[in-house]
């Protein structure tokens, strides 16, 4: 084999990754014209995109760019770093059942969100809902970096993790349990189901700049995600210096989750997904998952929260429980068909 | 010439001290064989040689100390083999090896320069790979995949090669051909450090051998001083049968049952 051979053959398989990723990238686009036409007042894909730019009914214009907008944007992005996040979970912990809830931080925000409901101290719609949610998401990775210590085993992150989440868990159930106003309860409990409703540019202001800087640290680890394929000692012998990579990794993921789950509540399953659903189209290669796995979390949640809406039903179907219901025998599948290869490197 | 050196090395797990002062000078183009009963430290001591883990002492790579190096300076002059060939997820072979290359900035298989091409077609050349490049690592069979972990390792093209039991799961026409593969390698003016339980192929194929017990160095030296009578009955508690066939020591741990 010849060097010119080698180059070839790398750039055969860049060349089907890419057209993979361009293909996800339309269908992205595609749902977000949909989303935004979709509603009360169904206007159709050009409508959409007139009113978008600037174009057609000032009625037209209201709903698309100011009602429609912000809840599109927020289920791309919170669609997004959710994807992104299990993604660079699954890489740093080279397990495929990573997910962001395996640190405890949607949980622990859901839990700063129910504890401001309860109190009293504002309604799902204002700004201290979203800065406590965060605050809490911080605080359960501080936690979580306490109990694991500097440089942990991976057993230990999980363990501390799991002890967390089911702290959030527990406290949140606490907070319920206490509520003496059966309305707040109701309205905690709907929360938690995740949905995307009747969110403003004030959410998508508070979410954003979090999401983003949570996607950034990410993305930047992407090539140590790779060279962890080999085990941690071997890719510190690489270079790679694991223990701020992990630090890194947690930082981001509770960045972005902490502010996506403080404007959404919970919604499940999409970090645990997203990547799964890339993998026999991408390869395995923790670093190029991490993209596609962003864009189909960002597709899995717009098509998601198309759905609650045409879906007819007396009441509202929240986007959180639909992620659930279909996620869960969705990925269920998956590891059923994948069980072989799984079997094969993944202990 | 003296290329890695260590003088009073002592490391710990947790609380517990796995090297006592140990004190070794190792040249280039050396095959140099790491034995020992299990729980001597022999992996531990080739983590703290490579800077994985810390230690006190001192250690010195090519003139310089190792406490000075940062950790992608590491990198480029200890190419590590853990123990297993461990391989988390199911790449092609290919870019396994292309990982050689990561600290020498190649962080991406598919985008790698001429000359990093090379140094990893040189490396599958070396260990017989190349037919197996587009197949997942996950596929291959135990031997095929140790040759894999071990073209990793020669595309790094380090000056120190550090493998972790390299033979070990092996039958025994892979491991000799493993193990001739790191004399090959050594041949060419790399110092290979192999820990192994076989003192036959360290006999074999050793320049030097560095017998650990109990964190301490009991024993170095050529193979046949280092692993003599005295030394195999009181760290392995074993006698041997020694001969020599087609010009070549062999030995057969003994005990009686």
């Amino acid at each position: 084999m010849s060097v010119q051979d080698f180059a070839l053959a790398a750039e055969v398989a860049a060349r089907r990754r890419w057209s993979a990723t361009a293909a996800l990238l339309a269908l992205v686009v595609l749902l977000l014209v949909l989303s935004l036409g979709i509603g009360p007042v169904r206007l159709s894909p050009l409508a959409v995109i007139e009113a978008l730019f600037g174009g057609g009914s000032d009625v037209a214009q209201v709903i698309v760019r100011e009602i429609r907008l912000p809840r599109t944007i927020l289920a791309f992005a919170i669609g997004g770093i959710l994807g992104l996040s299990g993604a660079a979970l699954q890489g740093l912990l080279r397990n495929p059942l990573a997910s962001p809830s395996l640190f405890g931080a949607p949980q622990s925000a859901a839990f700063g969100a129910v504890l401001v409901i309860a109190l009293g101290l504002a309604d799902v719609r204002s700004y201290a809902l979203p800065v406590v949610a965060i605050i809490a998401a911080f605080g359960s990775v501080f936690a979580l970096l306490a109990i694991a210590g500097r440089n942990a085993g991976l057993l230990i992150l999980i363990l501390a993790g799991l002890a967390i989440s089911s702290f959030a868990g527990a406290a949140t159930a606490l907070v319920m349990n206490l509520s003496a106003n059966p309305f707040v309860v109701l309205e905690i409990a709907f929360w938690l189901l995740g949905s995307l409703e009747d969110r403003s540019f004030q959410h998508v202001a508070l979410a954003l700049p979090f999401i983003i800087a949570g996607a950034v640290i990410l993305l930047s680890q992407a090539s140590a995600f790779r060279a962890l394929t080999l085990g941690e000692e071997a890719a510190q012998s690489l270079g790679v210096d694991v223990g701020r990579l992990r630090l890194l990794v947690i930082a981001g993921v509770a960045l972005g989750v902490g502010g996506a789950v403080a404007v959404s509540g919970t919604i499940g399953f999409i970090g645990l997904v997203a990547p799964h659903l890339m993998r026999p189209l991408i390869g395995h290669d923790p670093a190029r998952l991490l993209v596609p796995s962003a864009l189909t979390g960002s597709a899995l949640l717009l098509a998601a929260d198309i759905a609650v809406r045409i879906i007819p039903s007396t009441s509202d179907i929240k986007v959180g429980v639909l992620t659930s219901i279909i996620g869960v025998p969705f990925f269920l599948y998956l590891i059923m068909r994948e069980r072989r290869a799984l079997g094969g490197g993944v202990a | 010439m003296t290329l890695l050196s260590a003088t009073a090395l002592n490391a710990s797990l947790g609380s517990r001290q796995v090297l006592h002062d140990v004190s070794l000078s190792l040249e280039a183009r050396h095959l140099v064989a790491l034995v020992g009963p299990n729980g001597a430290g022999k992996t531990t001591l080739l983590r703290a040689l490579a800077g994985l883990i810390p230690s006190d002492g001192e250690i010195r790579i090519g003139g310089d100390a190792l406490a000075t190096l940062a950790l992608r300076e590491r990198a480029k002059r200890f190419a590590y083999l853990p123990q297993g060939h461990m391989v988390h997820w199911p790449l092609p072979a290919r870019d396994i090896v292309a990982l050689g290359r990561y600290p020498h900035g190649a962080t991406d298989p598919a985008r790698l320069s001429p000359k990093d091409i090379e140094a990893v077609l040189r490396a599958m050349q070396a260990v017989d790979v190349t037919e197996f490049g587009d197949r997942r690592v996950t596929e291959l069979s135990g031997g095929e995949r140790s040759r894999v972990a071990l073209a990793r390792v020669l595309a790094v093209e380090a000056p120190v090669i550090l493998a972790d039991e390299p033979t070990a799961s092996l039958d025994p026409r892979h491991q000799i051909d493993v193990m001739q593969k790191l004399r090959n390698v050594a041949d060419t003016g790399v110092l290979v450090i192999v820990v192994t339980h076989d003192l036959g192929l360290a006999a074999r194929f050793a320049d030097h051998v560095l017998v650990l017990s109990e964190g301490r160095l009991a024993a170095q030296g050529a193979p046949d001083e280092a692993l003599s009578e005295a030394v195999l009955a009181s760290v392995f508690r074993v006698s041997a049968y020694r001969a020599e066939f087609q010009r070549e020591a062999v030995i057969v741990p003994w005990a009686d049952v």
